[in-house]
């Protein structure tokens, strides 16, 4: 699919709308996993993504699942998962490839090869390697928000056209199976427009109790009910507390639960008190303004 | 397809570009909204990019499947599905799910919607209204479409999410991100830090020797620029909160300069300053200014409008008054501008002048921001 910008370029999309639809039908669809509970719109966005061969971007607090979600897609379709985790320093380019030119440099002085083969010192990054690979795999992106304001805008050609250039060697590297690609946000940054344009966008927002007990019962399926209810009680009454400087997440409440059951405390003892509240609250005022309140 | 739902997102100040509409058409196309629900889905993930939207979103969805007049072939097939919603259930278990059919249903709600329009100028009921439909709304259907109001309910379509997305709403618009674009222009690289090897400038070096190896090493670059920012927290600065907060947001959120730091001040500059969210406490002003060394950049954030004597009067006499004061701080840091957040036309004011005589002075706008990093740039020059 072209850059569509132009009032021309549009009007190809709609004309192609025909034969993509084939092409379309061929998609497995995606419906959660074992081990990922998924609500019925996580799933309609993830497979409007897959069908409308689009990126998915998943904004959300932070342990809500973003991450998970990828490795999910990736096992209940039996596609392998290429990560990049995207950092301060990262920039656009090392997702596609490098060249590593010091090897190269140090080669032609000290090796006992022939060094005139650029190819040989240029090393796919995780862009490059989903490009490459010989089965359509789920490429993540991860925390895009960590990287430069401009890094989202490097990426928009080689997502829209699913090819980049290595200028070193005169290639194209164009990808043989359009991979799956989602991408995280913690919405640290604002991302560019034309970025968010083209991705199919979802707020996975924090769980309801009554997901949130799905959620347990994949991952503690063995908890006592009487428990799970009173630390379910108490964890949305610590989360509803409105001045917290660090919202308590789901797999806080999972950790939380894996150690009160461990160390057998009774249901009663969550209402009163407040067993290992450090599992929860990580920041000293939180638990000093719970504590104080309890 | 489903053109009112575009109008109404315009409606709630959601704007759709063309290329998200495209992507919309080519997924009702490939059967992505087998139900209301899953076209209400479908339509937030393409055409919606923030979940602060999300609620203008239900909002508009909502709006634009009001009062649909549906046929009567569809009104029994509807009816059929409400007398016995498990058969239905069953079919699409055994994949017959027939996008085909919603789709036609779809098209033919569309067509219907603007027939109605014609005809309810005629003066014709709508079908539907005043109570003599069974299946009058209320939204109990999770598939099909939903036939018009029912007392009591803000409308027939039941929205898929019991979530409350106006928790998330902020109407922000995206101006922080351009504020931190402009923010960026200002810095100062120097060569700083632990030494790196230079590939460029190795290979120009080891080319230029003939092919003999030789390696360059240089420090790396860094924003070596402080920048220190003064705002008035005074009451008549209230009705640009919202501003100057993106602006400080955006201050904050840049990671590139070396330091920031953030002084709050009412109406005017005087012997004491305090630190941002800590009004009980202060610092003196002269040990602030005698921390200010030539890489610090100053911008002060003010309306300047203010009692005349709040700015010209000594509290003391032989004491630095206002003016004074200021000054002071233009002296030990020349490289200083000052932001005001008042539209240029009311800048007409005795100690607006004499403010925009000692700093250079800008609207605080992002053109104004614009200049006011430029102006920066050259006064440290």
């Amino acid at each position: 699919m072209s850059a569509v910008g132009t009032g021309q370029e549009s009007l190809a999309a709609i004309l192609h709308i025909g034969s993509k639809e084939k092409n379309m039908t061929a998609f497995p669809a995606f419906n959660g996993s074992d081990t990922y509970v998924a609500d019925p719109g996580l799933l309609a966005s993830v497979n409007a993504a897959m069908r409308l061969e689009r990126p998915l971007l998943v904004k959300g607090e932070p342990g809500t699942g973003k991450t998970l979600l990828a490795s999910a897609i990736a096992e209940s379709l039996g596609m392998p998962l290429v990560t990049w985790h995207v950092k301060s320093t990262s920039k656009a380019v090392d997702g596609l490839y490098t060249y590593d030119v010091v090897q190269r440099l140090n080669d032609s002085r000290f090796g006992d090869g022939s060094v005139s083969d650029i190819g040989a010192y240029i090393k796919m990054g995780p862009v490059g390697r989903a490009f490459e690979g010989d089965e359509r795999c789920v490429l993540l992106i991860d925390e895009i928000d960590k990287g430069d304001i401009e890094f989202p805008n490097d990426l928009l050609r080689e997502l829209d056209e699913m090819a980049f250039d290595v200028p070193e060697t005169n290639q194209t590297i164009r990808a043989k199976h359009r991979p799956v690609i989602l991408i995280t946000s913690n919405a640290e940054k604002d991302l560019p427009d034309a970025f968010l344009r083209r991705c199919v966008f979802h707020f996975i927002a924090f769980p309801t109790p009554e997901i949130l007990l799905k959620i347990v019962q994949v991952h503690h399926p063995d908890v006592e009910e009487e428990l799970l209810q009173a630390a379910l009680k108490r964890f949305y009454r610590i989360r509803g507390q409105a001045k917290l400087r660090k919202k308590p997440s789901t797999s806080e409440f999972l950790d939380w639960l894996t150690v009160l059951a461990g160390a057998g405390v009774s249901p009663d003892a969550i209402a009163s008190a407040f067993p290992f509240a450090g599992v929860l609250l990580k920041q000293e005022e939180d638990l000093l303004r719970v504590q104080g309140s309890a | 397809m489903f053109e009112p739902l575009l109008y109404h997102l315009r409606g709630q100040g959601v704007s759709v570009g063309l290329q998200e509409w495209l992507a919309f058409q080519r997924g009702l196309k490939a059967g992505l909204a087998g139900s209301v629900k899953e076209l209400f889905w479908l339509g937030r993930c393409l055409l919606v990019h923030s979940e602060t939207q999300f609620d203008q979103y239900a909002a508009a969805f909502e709006g634009a499947m009001e009062g649909a007049e549906v046929p009567l072939e569809l009104v029994r097939e509807l009816e059929d599905y409400l007398n016995n919603p498990l058969a239905w259930d069953e079919s699409r278990q055994e994949g017959q799910h027939d996008y085909q059919r919603l789709l036609d249903l779809m098209a033919d709600f569309q067509k219907t919607l603007e027939e109605q329009e014609k005809r309810h100028q005629g003066g014709n009921r709508w079908v539907g209204t005043g109570g003599t439909s069974p299946y009058g709304a209320g939204g109990r259907a999770n598939q099909g479409i939903a036939l018009g109001r029912r007392p009591g309910r803000r409308s027939g379509i039941r929205l898929p999410e019991g979530m409350d997305w106006g928790l998330y709403r902020t109407d922000r618009r995206l101006e922080l991100r351009d504020y931190k674009l402009a923010l960026k222009a200002l810095r100062k690289l120097e060569k700083q830090g632990q030494e790196m090897l230079s590939i460029d400038a190795s290979i120009a070096k080891t080319a230029k020797n003939g092919g003999e190896i030789d390696l360059v090493f240089e420090r790396e670059r860094t924003n070596k620029v402080r920048l220190v920012l003064f705002l008035d927290v005074g009451g008549s600065m209230d009705p640009h909160a919202r501003t100057v907060t993106k602006f400080f947001t955006a201050a904050k959120e840049m990671r590139t300069f070396k330091s920031l730091e953030i002084w709050h001040f009412h109406n005017c500059v005087y012997s004491k300053l305090s630190p941002e969210n800590d009004h009980w406490n202060s610092t003196p002003t002269n040990e602030v200014i005698a921390n200010l060394r030539s890489n610090h950049r100053v911008i002060f954030v003010g309306d300047a409008a203010m009692a005349p004597w709040e700015l010209f009067s000594h509290y003391v006499p032989s004491a630095p008054n206002g003016l004074d004061w200021l000054k002071k701080i233009q002296r030990k840091a020349p490289a200083s501008v000052w932001l005001n957040p008042d539209p240029e036309q009311h800048w007409k004011h005795p100690t607006v002048d004499a403010i925009a005589s000692v700093f250079p002075m800008l609207p605080l706008t992002l053109d104004g921001l614009r200049e006011a990093v430029r102006t920066l740039r050259r006064g440290a020059e």
